[in-house]
């Protein structure tokens, strides 16, 4: 036994090393045990099952917000497409009823001036033979005076 | 005549008397035990009470006993590495309670006021047996971590980087359990010496100062042995290349 003899005590002092030193460590590897079964084990399970599902929760939402992101720029391209599909439609159809306007016209254009024309040769066969008519009014009317004149001679 | 009159000052305090417990031809410190069975037994029974109901949102006790678990975790993973602390822990874990208990227990409780036939109760950690038993633990434990994890390599860190180190690091292996068992006692006793000392100069005001940087000496000092604990440990595990 280690001894000295320290401010007057009368026996042991600060520097007395005897038998408790190994029974403290066996008591403090004791108390490993019990604080690793009591304490250590559970509240580690109970917080790192907890860690786990935050974590699993947080990957699961961040899963999700892709997902999601996906699906938002998906809807956009089908929006766009959509968007051009439209205006080509209206296009086409503004094109077609253009087309369809540009047709009609020229019919009705034609169709008019084909009646024009009908009508301009019926005015110059009636004139022409108005004037045949009137002519050989003129002719009876002559030959009336003629005959006339002749016979008061 | 000064220093006749110091001794009988520090006679009075009872420094160096011990309980003794006579058990076959082997003598044991009781004062000790008895303050640290007391100490210990409420740990336990502070622990039982926190981890009897343990729920997935924490309450009360339990939220303080994961606050404590998370903060040895943290301590024990930033010395001893990601790929060993968690065999470490409940030992680091053990060493920081242990001896935060004895502190505060030693510092907190006036135990003077119980009165034994000889010696006087306090921290368990003022006592050289407790410190070196603690100190022996940790470089058993060290030896132990290093040897399990890397075989014969282990002794590859005494001549790392270079041989010129291995009278240094084979005595390292004898400062290392003597300057941690020493630095516990010596802190532990001292703040109990000045405490007890301005205690029987001037009984009023002036030692409750002294006793506060007491409370703070023993907070750290448990912090500086369970982290010096865990860095050996963390350093006999290290992979060198």
């Amino acid at each position: 036994m280690l001894a000295f003899n320290f401010f007057g005590a009368t026996e042991g002092g600060l520097f007395d090393i005897n038998a408790t030193l190994p029974l403290m460590a066996i008591q403090v590897v004791a108390l490993t045990y019990i604080l690793n079964s009591l304490f250590f084990k559970p509240v580690g399970n109970v917080v790192e099952k907890r860690e786990k599902f935050v974590s699993n929760n947080i990957i699961e939402a961040k899963n999700k917000l892709s997902e999601v992101k996906k699906l938002e720029a998906d809807l956009l391209t089908q929006l766009q497409t959509a968007r051009t599909e439209a205006q080509r439609i209206v296009n086409e159809a503004e094109a077609e009823s253009d087309k369809l306007y540009k047709e009609a016209l020229e019919l009705a254009n034609n169709e008019a001036n084909a009646s024009k024309e009908k009508a301009r040769l019926e005015i110059e066969s009636q004139t022409s033979a108005a004037r045949d008519q009137l002519s050989k009014q003129a002719d009876d009317l002559s030959e009336l005076i003629v005959n006339r004149l002749i016979l008061e001679k | 005549m000064f220093f006749n009159s110091l001794l009988t000052n520090f006679a009075a305090l009872e420094v160096g008397q011990h309980l003794y417990w006579q058990i076959g031809n082997i003598r044991l410190h009781g004062q000790v035990f008895l303050t640290s069975w007391i100490l210990l037994g409420a740990l336990l029974v502070f622990i039982s009470l926190g981890t009897k109901k343990m729920e997935n949102d924490p309450k009360g006790l339990q939220n303080l006993l994961e606050f404590l678990w998370d903060y040895i975790r943290d301590l024990a993973r930033t010395q001893i590495g990601e790929k060993v602390y968690r065999d470490w822990m409940p030992f680091i874990g053990t060493l920081f309670l242990f001896v935060f208990v004895s502190n505060w227990g030693g510092a907190l409780i006036p135990w003077r006021l119980i009165k034994l036939p000889s010696g006087e109760l306090g921290a368990p950690t003022a006592d050289i047996n407790t410190t070196i038993a603690l100190a022996l633990l940790v470089s058993l434990s060290y030896f132990y971590a290093g040897l399990s994890n890397k075989g014969w390599r282990y002794f590859e860190y005494y001549v790392h980087p270079t041989p010129i180190m291995l009278p240094f690091k084979i005595l390292e292996d004898f400062t290392k359990p003597l300057s941690l068992s020493f630095r516990l006692f010596g802190n532990i006793l001292a703040d109990e010496l000045v405490v007890g000392v301005l205690v029987f100069l001037v009984p009023l005001i002036l030692p409750i100062p002294v006793m506060f940087l007491g409370l703070f000496t023993s907070a750290i000092q448990a912090l500086i042995f369970a982290t010096l604990a865990a860095y050996y440990i963390g350093e006999a595990v290290e992979e060198h290349h």
